[in-house]
């Protein structure tokens, strides 16, 4: 029975190193081949916007650094939706609808996704709490109480190696 | 309060015990994304046929229940699991049809020649276009449209006899009933 909670550390050690273990190594940076709009201002509408979608493949990737094929086409259909006077919101939206709020790096406040914008807000929160709670107690604490004048007297005699007339046990043998 | 400094780091190391449980589950894929079209009306695609056969085009499918694939002759698994999708089309009241992606028509007219065209109709996806529409990742993707045109399933990756039989054959029955 003493013996679960090592293994419970030892799971999460485990745990701990499968989840450290290195990803495939990222592919190197080609050039790509899409053609930027002849706009400039656009094209740096279109480069932005690249830069917070997800790739759906490789996922820890935005479109405009992956290599992935269906990362070129998403580039490709952002630059035709741009050319087309859509706004940066709609195609979002777009993108949101076929392939959910994953798709892009800052998900809209939802429900689903009230905990991930919250959260660390939250912790923060949490943290104070008990941060405040913590000194509050401290301060409530008794504070060490001070000696009396009877009590300094005997610590001082003690202290000085004299012997204490009232608490020292007597057997009658004399000094 | 003196409890809760013991409580709450309990309490955190369990919500980390389940949370690592979760992630060492070998049948968990933390790479598959949701379909968030599931449930939801499908998209308005046409597409012109391959070769001379009929085309895609999804306001059609109102009244079937319709197993799409996307595939392409590029793609090593959508080889493998064209037998099963050949038996798909055994199954009575179930249109199976299909979209090339991405694949050059000659290609994809070899593949078929191939293998065997178990399609009744294939519509040719040159671009990815139609393929984003469905918020694709890749290629098999298997989608089954129930006869209201609502998907109702969503496999983004290749078929398997597994899979065929325990989740899309027992689907299908229940739409086609």
């Amino acid at each position: 029975m003493k013996r679960w909670p090592s293994i419970v550390l030892l799971l999460c050690l485990f745990a701990g190193a499968a989840l450290a273990l290195p990803s495939p190594p990222a592919l190197a940076q080609s050039a790509q081949p899409d053609q930027p709009l002849a706009d400039p201002v656009l094209e740096a509408r279109a480069r932005q916007l690249m830069k917070d979608v997800r790739c759906v493949v490789c996922q820890a990737q935005s479109i405009a650094e992956s290599d992935a094929g269906i990362a070129s086409d998403m580039r490709k259909l952002i630059r035709v939706e741009i050319a087309a006077g859509k706004s940066d919101e709609e195609i979002r939206r777009f993108l949101a609808d076929r392939y959910g709020d994953f798709v892009l790096f800052k998900p809209p406040f939802k429900i689903s996704t009230a905990l991930l914008w919250a959260g660390p807000f939250l912790l923060l929160a949490m943290g104070a709490v008990t941060m405040v709670l913590f000194f509050r107690r401290r301060a409530r604490a008794p504070a060490p109480a001070t000696l009396s004048a009877e009590e300094m007297r005997r610590v001082t005699a003690a202290l000085q190696g004299e012997p204490e007339p009232a608490t020292r046990p007597t057997h009658g043998s004399g000094a | 309060m003196r409890r809760l400094f013991f409580i709450l780091p309990l309490l955190c190391l369990a919500a980390l015990v389940v949370l690592f449980w979760r992630g060492l589950d070998p049948a968990r894929d933390p790479s598959s994304l949701p379909s968030v079209l599931i449930g939801k009306k499908i998209a308005a695609v046409n597409l012109p046929g391959l070769g001379g056969r009929p085309g895609i085009n999804t306001a059609e499918f109102a009244g079937d229940v319709t197993v799409l694939n996307f595939f392409a002759s590029w793609c090593a698994p959508c080889r493998a699991e064209h037998p099963l999708i050949q038996e798909l089309k055994a199954m009575p009241g179930v249109r199976v049809v299909g979209i090339t992606f991405k694949d050059a028509p000659a290609d994809s007219e070899k593949y078929l020649a191939e293998l065997g065209d178990p399609y009744a109709a294939i519509g040719v996806d040159e671009t990815g276009r139609a393929g984003m529409e469905f918020g694709l990742t890749g290629v098999p993707e298997t989608y089954v449209i129930d006869r209201d045109g609502i998907i109702r399933y969503r496999l983004a990756q290749p078929l398997d006899p597994g899979r065929l039989k325990d989740e899309l054959q027992p689907l299908l029955l229940e739409l086609t009933q």
